[in-house]
């Protein structure tokens, strides 16, 4: 059992308000899942950057002067904000893969969450209210965003078990529910040298929407195939720079509501999870079908990897 | 009639309350506000009483229901009416997944659409449905009768026993050991009787009748390499 929200804003004038209705509605799912929880944020962007948010467990010492240093390494501008575990670093878009690689050398103990124009993602082990608190969720704005409260089954109860996890530039994945296959196809995937790096069976999940991504696929091609490669349960909520999309497996054990309206389209484990939202009792509330992929996104003209969603 | 705010008050004194009504009780109307999906709403009930919930429910909402009508004002989440002896649950929206599941008795009345594994189980309970109902519903169905205005889902009665299944609309597949069987005047009678009950606006000569082949009641000596 998890519990999974999410929240797409159609209202620009709801923005400013996302990071605290979505931290009202993953504390509501507490008790789906009180090992561990996540959210992922999408917000501000600067044109030509890149917000690299990364954790460590020893932020005082790892964090410190890590903005200096870094860009004394990448020869390029680098600004750093740290909140609590966590520290988004905002670099030149094309310096990504030169920051990592300068990461992993100068901070070998931080730890990437997320890499994105406008993601950034922020997790730890604890209850959502305390972890909402640790990050100052509530004051966060942005277009949309996803939380996930954890129950653990497949793996241990770490920082790096907790959703979302980053699947590509601007691309997460929360997961509630349980990979049977994940042993077989992380060995699948790491000899095709997919970087796995925990026992977690949702990491292989969004390691395997990476991969067909990386290998042609669109998102929406990507969720329709993870219907045959996925075997187990599976409530999938993934989010992209633009929106976000939804797909369960066949069996559709693992629940799921779905409530729209004028201002936002919203997603809950349950419907307890969206009774305080705005005009809620006006909103049409239905219940995702399984193996069917959904997608909301805010580009008119969606991009053709959207399109196939 | 009595006004219960389960926002204010609380679940366990709810049910604890609800509980404690006798029989012969002369607080036989309530009300329940604030329900906000919260789980368990209105379980064990034991008594003739009408509780009539204003909002959607979570998780469970009138499970193992004896004698009551529990009459949801909004739509209900997993699990409603499970386990059913008697008594009447009316849901006015939608009702998520297993919903009547291995009911004994009386009538589970869903005005939307019933997602999957309606009726999983069911050993004798009346489920009557206005719209649609989902993937594996009735699995493994002892006895009862479900009736669908809209369309059945996939694996529809898969492995059932003497349950019949009245459906107005498509069917997408039938599950093992269900087939299509010839609606008779008794059948027609009973359907008649489960339309006027659940307040249903369709007729009975539109619907088509469901049941086991009954081929899986007994072991088959030709099937005795799969084992």
């Amino acid at each position: 059992m998890c519990g999974i929200v999410g929240l797409f804003l159609k209202d620009k004038s709801l923005e400013p308000q996302l990071g605290n209705m979505l931290t009202d509605m993953l504390i509501t799912m507490t008790d789906r899942g009180p090992d561990s929880a996540g959210i992922a944020i999408y917000g501000d962007e600067t044109a030509g950057n890149t917000k690299l948010t990364v954790q460590s467990d020893t932020p005082e010492s790892d964090f410190a002067k890590l903005d200096s240093e870094l860009q004394k390494k990448i020869a390029g501008k680098v600004a750093m904000r740290v909140k609590d575990t966590h520290a988004v670093l905002d670099i030149q878009a094309d310096q990504v893969a030169a920051a990592r690689a300068a990461l992993a050398e100068i901070r070998p103990d931080v730890r990437v969450m997320s890499y994105g124009e406008t993601l950034e993602i922020y997790k730890e082990v604890g209850l959502p209210k305390k972890v909402a608190e640790r990050f100052d969720v509530r004051k966060m704005s942005g277009s949309h965003g996803i939380g996930h409260t954890r129950m653990a089954t497949e793996s241990a109860v770490t920082t790096m078990g907790a959703h979302p996890f980053n699947t590509g530039a601007d691309q997460c994945l929360v997961h509630n529910g349980s990979l049977s296959n994940h042993n077989s196809l992380r060995r699948k995937l790491r000899r095709l040298g997919v970087h796995i790096e925990t026992e977690n069976d949702t990491e292989v999940g969004a390691a395997y929407l990476t991969w067909k991504m990386q290998t042609g696929s669109t998102l929406g091609e990507a969720l329709q195939s993870s219907l045959d490669d996925l075997d187990g349960f599976f409530t999938f909520l993934v989010g992209t720079k633009d929106g976000f999309g939804v797909v369960r497996d066949p069996i559709a054990c693992k629940p799921a509501v779905m409530a729209e309206t004028d201002q936002y389209v919203a997603f809950g484990s349950e419907y307890r999870a969206l009774v305080n939202l705005p005009g809620i009792e006006d909103a049409r509330v239905w219940e995702p079908e399984p193996a069917t992929v959904y997608f909301w996104s805010h580009n008119a003209a969606p991009t053709a990897q959207e399109k196939a969603a | 009639m009595q006004t219960f705010d389960l926002e204010a008050q609380g679940l366990r004194a709810l049910n604890s309350t609800l509980h404690a009504q006798a029989e012969n009780t002369n607080q036989t109307q309530w009300e329940i506000i604030n329900p906000k999906g919260s789980h368990a709403i209105a379980v064990g009930l034991d008594a003739p009483i009408e509780v009539n919930v204003k909002g959607s429910t979570g998780y469970y909402c009138a499970g193992m229901n004896k004698q009551a009508t529990v009459h949801v004002h909004g739509s209900a989440g997993p699990g409603t009416a499970e386990n059913m002896m008697s008594g009447t649950v009316i849901v006015e929206g939608d009702a998520s997944q297993y919903a009547g599941a291995t009911g004994h008795g009386g009538t589970l009345i869903i005005k939307g659409n019933a997602s999957s594994r309606c009726g999983i189980s069911m050993k004798g309970i009346d489920i009557i449905v206005h719209g649609n109902i989902g993937h594996m519903s009735a699995f493994m169905a002892q006895s009862g009768n479900i009736v669908v205005c809209g369309d059945a889902g996939d694996a529809l009665g898969d492995s059932c026993y003497e349950a019949r299944f009245f459906v107005r609309g498509s069917v997408k597949s039938l599950g093992a050991d269900c087939i299509e069987k010839e609606m008779r005047p008794e059948h027609i009678a009973i359907l008649e009787e489960l339309l006027e009950r659940g307040g249903c606006d369709a007729k009975a000569s539109e619907f088509k009748r469901y049941g086991s082949a009954r081929n899986l009641y007994n072991f088959d000596v030709d099937n005795a390499a799969a084992y």
